[in-house]
């Protein structure tokens, strides 16, 4: 018996060659047609970060059918591939690894909460992948990340911050009491408004740091110390409707501060809901109006007609859906961004990332249009990170009205970092 | 704040405390005192009241309070017999065996969990109080509806107690605990006391989430908390006994709202966590547990 594996004859290597060649060459030709751009989403699907995680998912998904009606990116399809990280940072590079390495991704978006970006950033800089994440922290631009991590679809919260200062210490007052979640966000929050006070002449006299996975909140309220004239809170997770109700409920009808919420207090919640009649009057940080404005972009209709949203920020299907409109946008921004850091760069594949983050880096001024429904933009391709107007609003008869818009100037800050100098 | 002010709030939210941990824990304690299973699924029971107060609160039509009272009837009703099977599905066939039965409730625990996160969603639901009435304190001004949990749940406490002493039901439950062979020799049908246990004590924890659910929000994960601090509960005041299940619920309920409120709730955990380990040390069947 002859083993032809061991002793193959010459007409059976030629034949197992030619088709070895063949198959090699196949996919190569196929793909110059069609292969698609594969970009990973890590998503919020569940966990305390899934009223986030459902409207980034609409959201990214409403960019996508619009950037592959006009043509894809540089002519290449484009597809999302959504992976569910829990909002959890244990599950966060998991999450990354599994999108670079299993799924074939391009490149990796990123998503909101700061404790799971921050703790997946490393191992998206180990596989020498693009991270770009929507999440507003402060990490970005602090510098604590890495070069292949960028920000380019919304303003961190340290702008935003220092964008609000000098409204509220001239309009509410100067004696500010702090409520934020305990964690790498709130705690921008917490420093980076208490020194924006300071330059104001202002004072932050309490800062109240509270668990994000906390359901009770009353119990932390009595911190507030009665002189305090303005109370200033941001807060996340499923549980921002008990905080704001019971925030309510202990003030009731006796003597309260002047309230500025960031929306995260607020963010998928209906401003009319029963028990929230006290914040009439009040004022909250947006970055994207929830109510349309009656000066509104010329973009806003088609921006809330392709992810699905009404004039007052809900679903269109179900008006009790409330969008997480200051932040969803981020993900339509960085999809574009992504698009224009590929055409740029002339990106063919993965060992082109190197070239796509080189084409980000040189981005500056990114001008108002569909791609960017939130705004102008300027990126700084040193801090990796973009930078937007914000917004004031005041709850007016349940809903809330733009009062104010800053520019772009008053919440600039000096660079911390420059990632263009460290290595891939 | 003043400090007459602060402790009174503090009193306040650690009775609302209390009397939610109270009604969970009755439950946890009642199917270990009688089947002697450690219930490691009880907080899902609770979150699944929760959920349901929802889905009934969004189908019956009317003011808030109709859905709600229909809630606090169906939901434990409809959590009960999803226990009561479980009970004759798993329980049973594992003849009760405790470390058996530990391992099987926490299977039970994440099917209830994600079955819940694939039907129902991850989202947090609102669900309306029965009524919006809100007390005015010269110093702050609290939820009337959280007073009305204390007293719903002293209601639901009391008429288990009538239930245990007082009903031939009660009597029978009391005599299975106490010996369960002597008891089906007396022609007691223990299987069907087993099932009614379990169901009851996972209708006690349905009824807290319905309790509960005004003041916070449907989700899925929420059967985490409860779980843990019912078993501290258990465990202080002595498994089985429900006269200790509702001291030690209040010594919790109370001492978690002040330790938070005067510094900081992870030191009320802290304490709580402690305080267990110094009852296991010193008293291993609880303040008025029997001795096994």
């Amino acid at each position: 018996m002859t083993n032809t594996l061991l002793h193959p004859t010459r007409r059976g290597l030629l034949m197992a060659g030619g088709a070895g060649l063949l198959t090699a060459a196949l996919p190569g030709y196929v793909g110059a047609q069609a292969a698609p751009i594969k970009i990973g989403f890590q998503l919020h699907r569940t966990g305390i970060g899934a009223s986030y995680g459902r409207w980034y998912e609409r959201t990214a998904q409403a960019a996508l059918k619009l950037i592959n009606d006009g043509g894809g990116i540089a002519g290449r399809p484009v597809e999302i591939l959504f992976e569910d990280d829990g909002t959890d940072p244990k599950r966060g590079p998991e999450v990354v690894d599994k999108l670079t390495q299993s799924d074939g991704s391009d490149v990796v978006m990123g998503t909101l909460f700061s404790n799971v970006v921050i703790a997946s950033a490393p191992r998206a800089g180990e596989l020498k992948v693009p991270y770009l994440v929507c999440s507003e922290g402060y990490h970005v631009a602090s510098g604590i990340l890495n070069r292949w991590t960028m920000q380019p679809g919304i303003t961190d919260v340290r702008s935003q911050i220092t964008a609000m200062a000098p409204w509220v210490s001239a309009n509410l007052g100067k004696k500010v009491a702090m409520i934020f979640p305990d964690f790498a966000f709130g705690h921008d929050h917490r420093d980076f408004f208490t020194a924006a006070m300071a330059a104001q002449g202002g004072e932050v006299i309490a800062q109240i740091a509270i668990p994000p996975t906390e359901t009770s909140f009353t119990r932390y309220l009595p911190q507030i110390p009665a002189e305090t004239e303005v109370l200033y809170h941001v807060m996340v997770g499923p549980a921002v409707l008990t905080f704001v109700k019971e925030l309510g409920e202990f003030y009731g009808t006796g003597a309260k501060p002047q309230f500025f919420g960031f929306i995260d207090s607020l963010e998928a919640v209906d401003t009319a809901t029963p028990g929230l009649e006290f914040l009439e009057g009040s004022h909250f940080w947006e970055a994207h109006n929830r109510v349309k404005p009656a000066d509104a972009g010329e973009h806003e209709d088609a921006y809330r007609a392709a992810v699905g949203v009404d004039d007052n920020g809900a679903s269109v299907s179900d008006a009790a859906d409330i969008a997480t409109y200051s932040h969803m946008f981020s993900t339509w921004e960085t999809l574009f961004a992504i698009k224009a850091g590929m055409e740029a760069s002339g990106y063919t594949g993965p060992a082109d990332r190197q070239k796509f983050v080189e084409a980000m880096e040189a981005m500056t001024d990114l001008p108002y249009g569909i791609e960017r429904p939130q705004g102008a933009k300027v990126f700084n391709g040193k801090t990796h990170q973009v930078f937007g107007t914000q917004n004031i609003s005041q709850v007016q008869g349940g809903k809330l009205v733009r009062v104010h818009q800053t520019s772009m100037a008053d919440g600039a800050y000096g660079d911390a970092v420059d990632y263009t100098t460290m290595a891939f | 704040m003043a400090f007459g002010p602060f402790l009174l709030l503090a009193l306040m939210e650690g009775l609302v405390t209390a009397a939610v941990l109270a009604l969970a824990a009755a439950g946890l304690s009642l199917v270990f005192g009688v089947m002697r299973v450690v219930n490691v699924a009880h907080g899902e029971f609770y979150m699944l009241g929760a959920i349901l107060a929802w889905v009934v609160a969004s189908v019956v039509p009317g003011p808030p309070a109709v859905g709600f009272v229909a809630a606090l009837v169906i939901a434990p009703v409809l959590v009960g017999a999803l226990a009561a099977a479980a009970d004759g599905l798993i329980l049973k066939r594992l003849h009760y065996d405790p470390e058996a039965t530990i391992v099987a409730t926490i299977g039970l625990l994440y099917m209830i969990q994600q079955a819940t996160l694939s039907l129902y969603g991850p989202n947090a639901n609102p669900v309306p109080a029965p009524f919006e009435w809100r007390i005015q304190l010269p110093w702050f001004g609290y939820s009337g509806y959280k007073l009305f949990v204390v007293l719903a749940a002293g209601v639901v406490l009391l008429a288990l107690w009538i239930f245990m002493r007082r009903t031939k039901a009660g009597l029978i439950m009391r005599a299975t605990q106490v010996d369960r062979t002597t008891a089906r020799s007396f022609g007691i049908n223990v299987d069907l006391v087993y099932m009614g246990t379990f169901a009851l004590g996972a209708g006690l924890a349905a009824l807290a989430g319905v309790l509960i659910v005004p003041i916070q929000q449907a989700q899925y994960l929420m059967g985490g908390d409860p779980l843990l601090l019912s078993f501290i509960v258990v465990i202080i005041g002595g498994l089985g006994s429900l006269r200790g299940t509702l001291i030690a619920a209040l010594v919790i309920g109370l001492s978690d709202g002040t330790i938070s409120m005067f510094f900081t709730p992870t030191l009320a955990k802290i304490i709580a966590t402690l305080l267990v380990a110094m009852v296991l040390v010193f008293r291993p069947q609880g303040l008025f547990g029997a001795r096994a």
